[in-house]
């Protein structure tokens, strides 16, 4: 077999450049093995996050050939034949070193989400769901927390001033596992709006297209999260609903 | 047979008012400073998919402006070609001004422009809206992204959250309309099996049958449909019916997409039927 080229990025805060490394095909690799091969020789200083090797700990991000990828789920095979192969970190969170990014942002994000506030317990002194109560979030908790999709995403990918008042789809699945939460009574619907930043993302799909555990982050989480912000604010007829049979906006919502 | 869950909780008490966490804003990003680092042909599908929509808004335009030729008469001594056919073209459906020829039911007397102007409101309103349609031209035409991990032309953005975007959110109420407007052009593809000499069926009927059912998968995997005729529910098991509902339309929601671009080829095909039948340019061929 013939020889693979890696352009890698090697730098921290104060800038950086393009290495280039050579080293030999091997078969049935992935690209994270690439990487460990070169740290293993030619650059032992080479930084590089990684743990499970199996796309389950989500810690290998990063861009390969542009895109946001798990390097440990990315087959060299599967990459142009002959061509160099890039590897740059995750664009939209600051650089440590090398390969590796502050992902920090994440979890203050997390931290804003209102945490399950659960019904009453039942006479027996506990809750009951069914399946089909809760089969929509399972989906949700499939998460890696790799942040693939909020460094895909343009709303702070290509706005930095963005990042103060939007969470990003990562934690949208968050908030719409919560919401159709069948024991939860709290009401993030404005929260959602207007600190979240749900209305600004435009459904535009990147988050989609790059999530390796393909969880359906517009169409299931994102698309019913902004209509359900519908039912609270945009909706007259339903704010009109409201008014006549004094419900709550979230006791509609709820069956 | 019932099965019960017994979970344990911690129970927290928390309070979703709207603060914002600080976060710390900056740091320096690795990469090189460059648009996009992604290989070959990513401008493609959108590309494709804003040309697809360029040439049906120029055709339908077309259509529109054109007024004639929208349908074809069932009585034989109607001033159109009449070939013993009740097709009317879905640009043209319901016809309600006094210009139409397809029917006396004049409602709106005072419009002086073409017939399809008034009505394409509604359908034109919810292709607008449409969470697919959205993607396609913020991508296409606004290039807000151009392309995944492409970086954008824009130094602000604010999504959809500012005038006119903002109004993205009334997509259930063309949705509604959209419902009503899918009942008439299965009424328009019922009407298609009449014919002078009775019922049958010709080409043109087979065209009609073939958009209604397309116009009712789009309108039934509508993402403001999944959410209003069960999505809204937090407690299926309360609700089977909401929950059977949106188990169905859950089947077909994932091909919104592909729905959007058959009923919108296939309903610009079906008007161009009509008009070259109307023209006298082919023969609508009958096989019983
Ligand atoms: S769909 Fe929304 S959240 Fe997902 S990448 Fe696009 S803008 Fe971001
Ligand atoms: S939703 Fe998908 S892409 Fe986003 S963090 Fe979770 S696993 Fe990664
Ligand atoms: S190393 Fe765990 S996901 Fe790649
Ligand atoms: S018609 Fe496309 S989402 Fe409603």
């Amino acid at each position: 077999m013939s020889d693979i080229t890696v352009r890698i990025w090697r730098g921290d805060e104060n800038g950086g450049e393009f290495k280039e490394y050579v080293v030999p095909a091997q078969e049935g690799e992935v690209v994270l093995d690439v990487v460990h091969r070169v740290q293993a020789g030619q650059a032992p200083d080479l930084a590089v996050r990684w743990n499970c090797k199996a796309g389950k700990c989500g810690s290998c991000s990063a861009e390969i050939n542009g895109r946001p990828r798990l390097m440990c789920m990315t087959r060299m095979n599967s990459l142009p034949e002959g061509e160099p192969v890039t590897i740059t970190p995750m664009k939209t969170f600051p650089i440590i070193r090398d390969l590796v990014t502050d992902v920090s942002f994440n979890f203050e994000k997390l931290k804003e989400v209102p945490a399950l506030k659960p019904k009453p317990r039942e006479k027996d002194g506990t809750y009951r769901m069914m399946q089909q109560d809760i089969e929509r979030g399972q989906e949700f908790r499939k998460c890696i927390e790799c942040f693939l999709c909020q460094d895909v995403c343009h709303v702070i990918r290509d706005h930095e001033e963005n990042k103060e008042n939007y969470a990003g789809p990562r934690l949208f699945i968050r908030y719409a596992d919560l919401e159709m939460h069948p024991l939860d009574t709290n009401d993030r619907r404005k929260l959602l709006q207007e600190k979240a930043g749900l209305g600004m993302c435009n459904i535009t799909k990147c988050c989609t297209e790059v999530c390796p555990e393909h969880i359906h982050i517009t169409d299931n989480a994102i698309i019913p999260l902004k209509e359900r912000v519908v039912d609270d604010r945009y909706d007259p007829i339903a704010w009109l609903g409201r008014k006549i049979f004094k419900r709550s906006s979230k006791t509609q919502a709820s069956a | 047979m019932t099965r019960y869950g017994v979970i344990l909780v911690t129970l927290t008490d928390s309070n979703p008012k709207p603060v914002s966490t600080p976060v710390s804003l900056g740091g320096a990003r690795g990469g090189p400073k460059v648009k996009t680092l992604r290989k070959g042909a990513w401008w493609l599908p959108q590309l494709a998919s804003g040309v697809g929509l360029a040439l049906f808004v120029a055709y339908a335009s077309w259509t529109a402006i054109r007024n004639g030729h929208y349908y074809v008469g069932i009585m034989p001594s109607h001033y159109y070609v009449g070939s013993g056919r009740d097709y009317l073209s879905p640009f043209y459906s319901p016809c309600l001004t006094n210009s139409c020829v397809n029917t006396s039911n004049h409602v709106f007397n005072w419009w002086k422009l073409s017939p399809a102007f008034l009505i394409l409101i509604f359908p034109g309103g919810f292709r607008a809206t449409c969470y697919y349609y959205r993607k396609a031209y913020y991508r296409s035409f606004w290039f807000s992204p151009p392309a995944c991990a492409v970086t954008e032309p824009h130094k602000k953005y604010s999504g959809e959250t500012k005038f006119p975007l903002i109004l993205n959110n009334i997509h259930r109420y063309f949705w509604y309309f959209a419902v009503v407007f899918a009942g008439i052009l299965t009424y328009d593809a019922v009407l298609a099996f009449r014919f002078s000499g009775g019922i049958g069926v010709g080409l043109g009927t087979l065209i009609f049958v073939v958009n209604a059912v397309l116009i009712w998968l789009y309108t039934l995997s509508c993402h403001a449909c999944r959410h209003l005729c069960g999505g809204h529910t937090n407690t299926f098991s309360k609700a089977p019916v909401r929950y059977w509902f949106w188990k169905k339309i859950s089947v077909i929601n994932p091909h919104h997409m592909l729905f959007a671009w058959l009923s919108l080829v296939w309903i610009g095909f079906t008007d161009f039927y009509v008009y070259l039948v109307a023209m006298g340019t082919i023969h609508d061929p009958k096989f019983f």
